[in-house]
């Protein structure tokens, strides 16, 4: 009988060394080996970045400063686009009705978009994080109703919601001041947003309580608070990431519609939605830049978030791969 | 073997690509099924009994494929077929059983309908036939009531009821081989038995030949004609289970039955094989068992055995080769 | 069954409860009570008057059952802005949204359905991605900006279709309707796809996802063991057992229609609760709000009830009592 030929293992990669940092372990797992082979991923990410630096950076980046009534000129009023016929390369997306130059309000309106969407979502997180694990130690009758009123509040549009405080801030506050209104608007937006949070933890803090090591710290002593922060928070990190992600997404365009709609900013520091409220005006008389770019970057900064939180979820699910 | 078998498993090669380069599972698999026999394939979880069915019936799960040799039924190739060729064996030819009753049965739908459609698809009958053959093979599994039964959902039935509507499903249409892939595993053990002792049954009755996978040797030894054991994505070992069992002849096998307890034999240690079976991306060069192996010599480490007579029965194991020749 | 019928009545009464305090504290503390009730131009003796009848002195119950009483007939005072009843001024604008909100319901569940199984089926194929991208669009794309896109592609390039208003209806006795002229539907065209962009793009992904989930089970992996033919795998079982996760979700988006009604009436001019319930924001018009508010959940709560009924309706599992009979 001829000997058999031997079959070599297939050839891998090199494994990490053990004390190999946590930075050396993100590039080497599969969060960024996806994230490396999907185009859109990183499309999204550019996009991204490119609309939070601009929007940081309005101060300095902006061509113009369209808040600032001194330097508008009405002269340069309704210009169309650089690239069109009648536009000046002076202002790059044309001009509104008061001279403003499109891309700076852009940049300045950004801004403010995406402050409430960010602070919207921290204080939801904060707040759907806390009262998940409220619920989820504390059992009993105190679990029981932060669970009713996330049930009560979920089958409500968030819209309405976010409506609803409004509203009743202004009747109460009519001649608020502006922080004050924004205050409340951050308030409104995200009191929307909190049950997903509070869900999730609360889940995972009631497994983590049944477990044995739980039992054993506080048969110990432990406190409560140093269980749920080592033992539970690190496990709920993920799915928070990816929902506070989407999240951000959901407050950005909640907060457009809002005003949008008149009742979200103070007309005093106009977001993208109050410029778009501005534009549809004009678009019959042709005027179409005014609307469309505030929403072009609107869309866009919504979409890439929403991408970004797409694949995170999808990098952060094991089973898919 | 005089008699032509009715499935020839040859060199049987099944890889996986993954990310980190391409894992084979399968490696150089070969064995036959005689019509109307029982063939056990047993080894540990990952050793690959579960694939080879999965091969064998051509329901492989992306991204896994068939990368080399070939599958017979009843002489022809059934592995390069077309899909919708390969469906119409499926289920008519060669049925399947898999291990969870509970998941197997679409819970939104009777009992009944999921039997009666399955002969409706296979057999030119009329539904009014379809209906009594549903019933006909109710009982015969032992379902009582089961006129009544017929139009239950699959919730109203208890874990071994479910199984036995899943045999009643794998022989819907009367097919020639039944791959059961762990048919017992997910039921209790008082269950396991009637459930084994049913399927011996129902298949002579029916002359369907059973392809069954198990870790579990006590279902081998109560239902098989002959035994296959596998080992790190190849066999090791096979031959008429009897043999197997009281004189195995691979170092694995010895080791598998050394392990089990018994009633008759007086132990006072339970055998224990030292290591564990290697993972698909580490495999040993030459015998696949070599580093676990208390009898392993220097061939062992170079050069992989196949197959070859070892008594009774046939063995990849370098123990059992004839003395080289040595050249003139 | 009953048990649970009657359990998930309660639980809903309560809420309608929460709801009518919340706008019960909106008219007694946010403006004053008496203004909310009779407007502005009331003249200081009806203003005594009706502090009297409302028995503002009294206790905080027995205000709240007035309330209540008062609810339950439809009576919610006068508008702040308007002047008119609130009453009159929802039950004129109630047709328009409950038309547009029909509508944009049944486009999104007709397309939104058969594609979401086309993505799940066809999944990797360039068509599916295309949908599954023109989805993500959907959700991400607010409903105004859609409404303002489409009104510059159709109204103001194209010139095709309308951009405000409701166009000519026919009264159907309390009912106005547009469905039957084809002014009505020309007008309606843009704001029901509008509305229904946003459900359309969600069920479209939640399809596609059930049923991915769905085609990996064990079930279906025994029912092409059993060589059943792919039609029958995936339209007789895989989209049944897809569908009956879906109901509860498309039931549920169509409170959401109705609440993004809002903004769709808002861009369009549609005259219909949405575009009411604004002006009243705006206005901090409390009647107008309050009113808004109960009969919203009300529509809510009975959307949710029925949604749960229909559970029952469709998987066997919960509707036959378990029987645990012999092995």
């Amino acid at each position: 009988m001829t000997p058999a030929p031997t079959n070599p293992p297939p050839a891998l990669t090199v494994p990490l060394p053990p004390d190999a940092g946590v930075l050396a372990r993100f590039f080497d797992g599969n969060v960024w080996h996806s994230f490396k082979q999907s185009p859109m991923a990183i499309v999204a990410a550019v996009i991204a970045l490119v609309c939070v630096v601009s929007a940081l950076g309005a101060n300095w980046l902006a061509p113009h400063n369209p808040m600032d009534l001194a330097t508008l000129e009405l002269s340069d009023a309704r210009l169309p686009p650089a690239w069109m016929d009648e536009g000046k390369s002076k202002y790059l997306l044309g001009t509104d009705d008061q001279g403003r130059d499109i891309l700076s309000a852009l940049m300045y309106g950004s801004r403010i978009s995406l402050f409430v969407g960010l602070a919207s979502v921290a204080v939801s997180v904060v707040v759907g994080v806390g009262l998940g694990l409220l619920a989820g130690f504390a059992g009993g009758r105190i679990d029981g109703f932060i669970m009713r009123v996330c049930d009560v509040m979920l089958s409500f549009p968030s819209i309405l919601i976010a409506l609803l405080i409004d509203g009743v801030g202004r009747a109460m506050f009519p001649n608020a001041h502006e922080s004050l209104a924004f205050f409340v608007l951050i308030l409104a937006i995200s009191l929307t947003g909190w049950v997903q949070y509070a869900r999730t933890v609360r889940g995972s803090t009631l497994v983590e309580r049944q477990k044995e090591y739980v039992q054993a710290a506080r048969v110990i002593g432990v406190s409560p608070f140093r269980i749920m922060r080592r033992h539970v928070l690190p496990n709920v990190l993920g799915p928070v990431l990816v929902l506070a992600t989407i999240q951000i997404a959901a407050a950005i365009i909640t907060e457009a519609t809002l005003s949008f709609l008149g009742v979200g900013v103070p007309p005093t520091s106009p977001s993208l939605g109050t410029l778009i409220r501005v534009g549809q005006d004009f678009l019959f008389s042709g005027e179409w830049w005014i609307t469309i770019f505030p929403g072009v970057v609107l869309v866009m900064i919504s979409l890439s978030v929403n991408l970004l939180g797409d694949w995170l979820r999808d990098a952060l699910n094991p089973r898919l791969n | 073997m005089a008699i032509k078998p009715l499935l020839e498993v040859r060199h049987l090669r099944v890889e996986f690509p993954t990310r980190r380069g391409t894992l084979l599972a399968l490696d150089d698999v070969s064995f036959d099924i005689a019509p109307g026999e029982i063939l056990g394939v047993v080894g540990e979880s990952g050793a690959g009994k579960s694939l080879t069915g999965a091969a064998i019936i051509g329901l492989l799960e992306p991204p896994g494929r068939v990368a080399g040799g070939e599958i017979l039924l009843d002489g022809q190739r059934i592995d390069n077929l077309p899909a919708e060729a390969m469906r119409k064996i499926r289920g008519r030819r060669i049925g399947a059983i898999f291990q969870d009753p509970l998941t197997s049965l679409n819970p939104l739908y009777t009992v009944g309908r999921q039997i009666i459609e399955t002969i409706q698809v296979h057999l030119k009958v009329s539904a009014a036939e379809a209906r009594q053959r549903a019933i006909a093979l109710l009982q015969e599994t032992g379902i009582p009531a089961a006129e009544q039964r017929i139009d239950q959902y699959p919730h109203q039935f208890s874990g071994g009821m479910r199984q036995r509507v899943v045999i009643a499903l794998a022989l819907a249409a009367q097919p020639e081989l039944i791959v059961a892939d762990e048919p017992t595993t997910a039921l209790d053990v008082s269950i396991q038995a009637q459930i084994i002792a049913l399927l011996k049954k129902l298949t002579k009755e029916h002359g369907a030949a059973v392809m069954l996978v198990t870790h579990d040797m006590g279902v081998i030894a109560e239902a098989c004609d002959r035994v296959a054991v596998m080992y790190a994505g190849r066999i090791v070992e096979i031959g008429p289970v009897a043999e197997v069992i009281h004189h195995p002849a691979h170092p694995y096998t010895a080791g598998l039955m050394g392990s089990i307890p018994s009633m008759d034999i007086e132990r006072e240690r339970l055998m224990q094989i030292d290591g564990a079976m290697p993972r698909l991306n580490a495999i040993p060069s030459g015998c696949a068992f070599n580093p676990r192996c208390p009898q392993a010599f220097e061939r062992c480490r170079s050069e992989r055995p196949d197959l070859m007579p070892a008594g009774a029965t046939r063995a990849a194991c370098w123990l059992h080769a004839e003395p080289l020749q040595v050249p003139a | 069954m009953l048990a649970f019928v009657l359990r998930r009545l309660f639980q809903a009464l309560i809420v309608m409860l929460t709801v009518a305090f919340i706008a019960f504290m909106l008219f007694q503390f946010v403006g004053d009570p008496v203004t909310n009730l009779l407007g502005q131009d009331a003249t200081p003796e009806q203003r005594v008057q009706l502090r009297a009848d409302l028995g503002l002195d009294e206790p905080f119950v027995v205000q709240f059952s007035h309330f209540i009483a008062n609810a339950v007939q439809g009576e919610f005072g006068i508008s702040l802005r308007q002047g008119r009843k609130v009453s009159s001024l929802i039950a004129e604008r109630f047709p328009a949204t409950l038309e547009l909100a029909a509508v944009a319901a049944l486009i999104g569940l007709a397309l939104g359905i058969p594609l979401g199984v086309f993505a799940a089926l066809r999944r990797g194929s360039f068509l599916s991605q295309a949908v599954m991208t023109g989805s993500l669009l959907g959700v991400s794309l607010p409903n105004f900006l859609i409404g303002i896109l489409l009104i510059l592609v159709f109204a103001v390039l194209l010139k095709w279709l309308p951009s405000f208003g409701r166009g000519d209806v026919v009264a159907l006795g309390p009912f106005t309707t547009g469905l039957l002229t084809t002014d009505g539907l020309r007008h309606l065209l843009l704001p029901a796809i509008t509305l229904s962009l946003f459900p359309m793009a969600l069920v479209l992904r939640l399809v596609r996802s059930e049923m991915l989930e769905v085609l990996r089970t064990d079930y279906i992996k025994f029912a092409r063991a059993r060589g059943l033919p792919d039609r029958m795998v995936y339209f007789g079982h895989a989209l049944k057992n897809t569908l009956v996760p879906v109901i509860t979700i498309a039931g549920l988006q169509l409170g959401g229609i109705i609440a993004f009604a809002i903004v769709t009436e808002t861009v369009f001019q549609w005259p219909g609760m949405g575009l009411l319930f604004i002006q009243a924001v705006q206005f901090a018009d409390i009647p107008v709000m309050a009113a808004y508010l109960c009969l919203i959940a009300l529509i809510f709560v009975t959307i949710n009830l029925v949604v749960d009924l229909l559970y029952f309706a469709v998987d066997p599992r919960l509707r036959i009592e378990r029987t645990a009979t012999g092995h």
